[in-house]
């Protein structure tokens, strides 16, 4: 079977797609929806909102998560807030504005017809979620207060506090327990999916782990949906919850669906350096420090003196320097990208030289230290907490992190994959932010995913596959969880030396140095010779304990990091491949003379989707054109 | 820093449990409780031994999904949760007891991982407002004043990670059914359900076999998201309010 890639995007003009999709997709009969099973794999804000919507609409549903309660999903940890087009400021927002504004942050590589869409639905979100009860901060008036973020020329964010995504998922957690309580969702928490079952070429079903007791089991359903989250743990330290991970994702690309643009990766500039080896994750710290914090590194090479004895003079504000206009606030990649030049030419500060600082000084000097603690008291207590340093009297030391992956599984305008009846949401899918993802809008698209896209455009599927789910007596399934035995069979006899947790090290820091911040087409070649001898070095010599038949948290990583291990390839030979630099992908060969983004829009202005071709062959890259009615493509440009 | 670990081990719900010594050696004080765990469990694997096993996740202090009871306290002397707590508030050669969450609600799963999925039932029984998707009024359309707005966020900061349970000498979780009573409580959006809520909330959680509150108040001390024990009260007064209804 070939490989094909049909967007679906509805014609006409672009502001009446999405309300003509609608008109033209296929109902179902209220009576005849209880017909349908539907599973959906995470119960994140993406699969919550799914699951629970669905469910509302009466057909029935299965949901999983790997963490002890859908509440914990790694939507939990966002911390800003959520972009909609309300333009309650009356500061000239619009969808058309914030589509524009999506489009351009993701460095025109995103589709025109599907951000505009998000930005549609943007509205019907905020106003679902306050009646769902989520905390909005509030005016004194009692109108919902919004803020201005990651450099937005409107303010368009709404927030609860700094704990928005904490907010948005207990929402949609809510929502799912009214439907558990009512009986039209199943929900399936500590349970790991470990593959998906194809039957005639459609996704029918999956095969699961339950956490602790071992039992493998296989599901059935009419559809599968899986809203898993994003890769980053690749990279081993990100600003990822520890158990996120490509599995679900991995598996299902393995049995077909095809991988779109896995080489975007967004690293956030403001996180708290790594303090050591022991190091298991990287803490972010709000993006807003920016707005009053100046960062410098000393002008010297390895100067060590203590930050207070370095005079004014051998100070280095490089964003100021290079960015007059924008300085501190230059955009997420750019300061990244800045941050580690310093490093690499050896001012970096702090352990290891990883880190620049943020300095707080002139700002508490002019506003004075109440202001300052006011406005951001709850991060400074954070970093605090973490370094045991108080920010208030010496600089923060700050350094970029992996935060977000862009890239996800191809899906069309219905969000359903290549394999019909995969449909895929959230940060696990690639498709509404292009090349780079602006602040505010994963909470959006997963929402917007959840609540308001699939509920519609999954009856497109449904429709004519009425009567037509098997049993999980079907041999496909045995197969599959027979393939699911071996390869857990296998962990646990290959009896080596070395933990999984090393080898997730190795791989991350192999990652972070040949395809992180900035990739050439020598690191990644390096990359590609490393990881197929370590992904050996893995079946040989990694050590596994236990036994499958018990909660046994070294097997789980086992499983995920043999995943990434697969995957980290993928990305380097995505990232190969690109021959341009765009967003989260800067290829140091490709950039103008001033060190900036250089783009290849008559080469490169396409999705780049990679089919699964065997273990150890290499995939195949497909494109889907990206072309554009509406907008210029224009180069972005922060001077 | 070096110090001795008096840890809990138990491989399931059925078997024995007893606490095991080990020592945990060069220790950085950088280092989360956590990730002190992480070089023990290291250790562990290269002698032979099944590493422990803990619950976590976000490592954030949001999502509530550590526990760990240290020294005989849930999150030990964390400010917050057991993932935010760093080594540097120990002393080098210290011993340190760590646990699971002791609640008969909770039971155990392995060493240190305990079965929480009793409050996700309390939230299924009522914490939630009915609202259909695509049904809603625009965001602005009921006002709502911001004292209210902010008490309510105070209590939903809850990260239902079970705490306030396991320090409470009745086992009591009124302090995380209290904190959604006066979420939704405090809103326009919650009134509608106010007293079912309550009702239903409160029955699930004493057929969960939770205990009643003394006013001991160790839950408040324990409560890594600050939740103030005035939502216990509002939990008594709105119960009590929806009781008369519900006899009437
Ligand atoms: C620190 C941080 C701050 C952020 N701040 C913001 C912000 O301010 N604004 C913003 O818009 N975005 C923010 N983001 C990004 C945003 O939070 C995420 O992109 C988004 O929440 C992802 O939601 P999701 O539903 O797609 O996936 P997730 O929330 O990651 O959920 C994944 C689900 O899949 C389940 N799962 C995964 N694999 C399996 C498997 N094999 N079997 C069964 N279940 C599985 C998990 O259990 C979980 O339920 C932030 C991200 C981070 C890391
Ligand atoms: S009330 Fe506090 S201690 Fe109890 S579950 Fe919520 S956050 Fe944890
Ligand atoms: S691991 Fe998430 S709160 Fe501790």
């Amino acid at each position: 079977m070939s490989l094909t890639l049909d967007s679906n995007i509805p014609s006409g003009p672009l502001a009446g797609k999405w309300e003509k999709h609608k008109f033209e997709s296929k109902l179902i009969n209220p009576a005849n929806r209880r017909k349908f099973e539907i599973i959906v794999v995470g119960t994140g804000l993406a699969g919550a909102a799914a699951a629970a919507t669905l469910g509302e609409l009466g057909y029935k549903v299965k949901a999983f998560c790997f963490q002890d309660s859908p509440r914990r999903a790694h939507s939990i940890a966002a911390q800003g807030g959520i972009n909609a087009a309300k333009n309650y400021q009356n500061d000239g927002d619009s969808v058309h504005r914030l589509f524009y504004d999506t489009i351009k942050g993701g460095d025109f590589r995103a589709r025109e017809a599907n951000v505009h869409r998000l930005a549609e639905v943007s509205v019907s979100i905020i106003d679902h979620c306050v009646a769902l009860g989520v905390p909005f901060a509030r005016e004194y008036g009692g109108l919902l207060d919004n803020r201005s973020f990651g450099g937005a020329q409107v303010s368009r964010t709404f927030y609860a506090r700094g704990q928005t995504g904490q907010q948005l998922l207990l929402g949609a957690y809510s929502a799912l327990n009214r439907q558990i309580a009512a009986g039209s969702v199943e929900m399936h928490s500590r349970t790991e999916m470990l593959d998906l079952v194809l039957i005639d070429g459609h996704a029918k079903g999956i095969v699961t782990r339950d956490l602790v007791t071992g039992e493998i089991k296989s599901w059935a359903a009419d559809c599968v949906i899986m809203a898993t989250g994003g890769y980053g743990n690749v990279f081993y330290l990100s600003t990822n919850a520890k158990g996120s991970n490509v599995t679900a994702t991995y598996r299902a690309h393995r049995r077909g669906a095809a991988f779109a643009n896995p080489c975007y990766t967004q690293i956030h500039p403001t996180c708290i350096p790594v303090a050591g080896d022991h190091q298991s994750k990287l803490t972010l710290m709000s993006e807003s420090l920016r707005n009053d914090g100046r960062v410098w590194v000393p002008k010297k090479k390895g100067d060590s003196r203590p930050s207070s004895q370095i005079p004014e003079d051998e100070r280095d504000y490089y964003l100021e320097r290079k960015y007059p206009s924008f300085g501190n606030l230059a955009p997420r990649d750019i300061s990244s990208r800045s941050a580690k030049e310093v490093c690499d030419e050896g001012r970096g500060v702090g352990p290891g030289g990883l880190g620049v600082y943020l300095d707080f000084a002139d700002s508490i000097k002019r506003l004075g230290e109440d202001k300052i603690r006011e406005r951001y008291g709850n991060l400074f207590d954070i970093y605090h907490q973490i370094t045991g340093e108080n920010a208030y009297q010496m600089p923060m030391r700050i350094f970029p992190a992996v935060h977000y992956t862009m890239g996800g599984l191809w899906v069309d305008y219905n969000l359903m994959s290549n394999v019909p009846g995969l449909f895929v949401l959230g940060e696990a899918n690639f498709s509404d932010h292009g090349a780079n993802r602006l602040g505010a809008s994963a909470l959006m698209q997963g929402l917007a995913d959840g609540y308001f896209v699939i509920p519609y455009t999954i009856g497109n599927y449904l429709a004519p596959a009425i009567g037509k789910r098997p049993s999980t007596d079907h041999p496909a399934f045995k197969q599959t969880e027979s393939e699911v035995r071996a390869q857990l069979q296998r962990f646990l006899s290959i009896k080596g030396r070395r933990s999984v947790e090393s080898f997730h090290r190795e791989l991350g820091l192999l990652m972070w140095d040949q395809c992180g911040m900035a990739r050439s087409e020598r690191s990644l070649t390096k990359a590609l010779k490393r990881i197929p001898a370590l992904r050996e070095e893995f079946w040989q010599d990694a050590k596994i304990l236990g036994d499958n038949e018990s909660l046994n948290t070294s097997l789980e990583q086992a499983g995920r990091v043999a995943d990434f291990l697969e995957f980290g390839e993928l990305m380097c030979l995505d990232a190969l491949a690109r021959n341009e630099s765009c967003g989260g992908h800067f290829r140091e060969e490709f950039q103008t003379p001033d060190g900036e983004a250089q783009r290849n829009d008559n080469d490169y202005a396409h999705v780049a989707a990679w089919e699964y071709q065997g273990y150890g062959q290499a995939p195949k890259r497909h494109i889907e054109p990206l072309t554009y009615e509406e907008v210029k493509l224009a180069t972005r440009s922060y001077k | 820093m070096n110090l001795h670990l008096k840890v809990w081990r138990q491989k399931s719900a059925q078997s024995e449990g007893r606490l095991a010594d080990y020592e945990a050696r060069n220790i950085p004080e950088d280092c989360s409780f956590l990730e002190m765990l992480d070089l023990v469990n290291e250790d562990l694997l290269s002698k032979g031994e099944e590493p422990i096993a803990f619950d976590h996740d976000c490592r954030e202090g949001i999502c509530g999904m550590c526990s760990l009871t240290i020294n005989g306290i849930p999150h030990g002397p964390s400010e917050t949760t057991t993932c935010q707590l760093y080594m540097r508030k120990f002393k080098d050669g210290q011993t340190i007891y760590i646990e699971p969450f002791r609640v008969g609600a909770f039971p155990l799963l392995r060493d240190l991982a305990v079965n929480r999925s009793a409050f996700d039932r309390i939230q299924q029984a009522g914490g939630f407002v009915s609202a259909h998707v695509g049904a809603a009024p625009d965001g602005n359309a009921i006002l709502v004043p911001k004292t209210q707005a902010d008490r309510a966020m105070e209590a939903a900061a809850c990260i239902g990670c079970g705490a306030c349970a396991a320090a409470c000498p009745n086992a009591s979780a009124m302090l995380f059914v209290g904190a959604k009573v006066t979420h939704l409580g405090s809103l326009p959006q919650g009134q509608p359900e106010r007293d079912r809520r309550v009702l239903a909330m409160v029955r699930q959680m004493d057929a969960e076999g939770f205990g009643n509150c003394s006013n001991y108040l160790e839950c408040e001390a324990v409560c890594p998201a600050e939740i103030p024990n005035s939502v216990i009260g509002q939990l008594n007064r709105d119960y009590a309010s929806a009781l008369v209804k519900d006899t009437l």
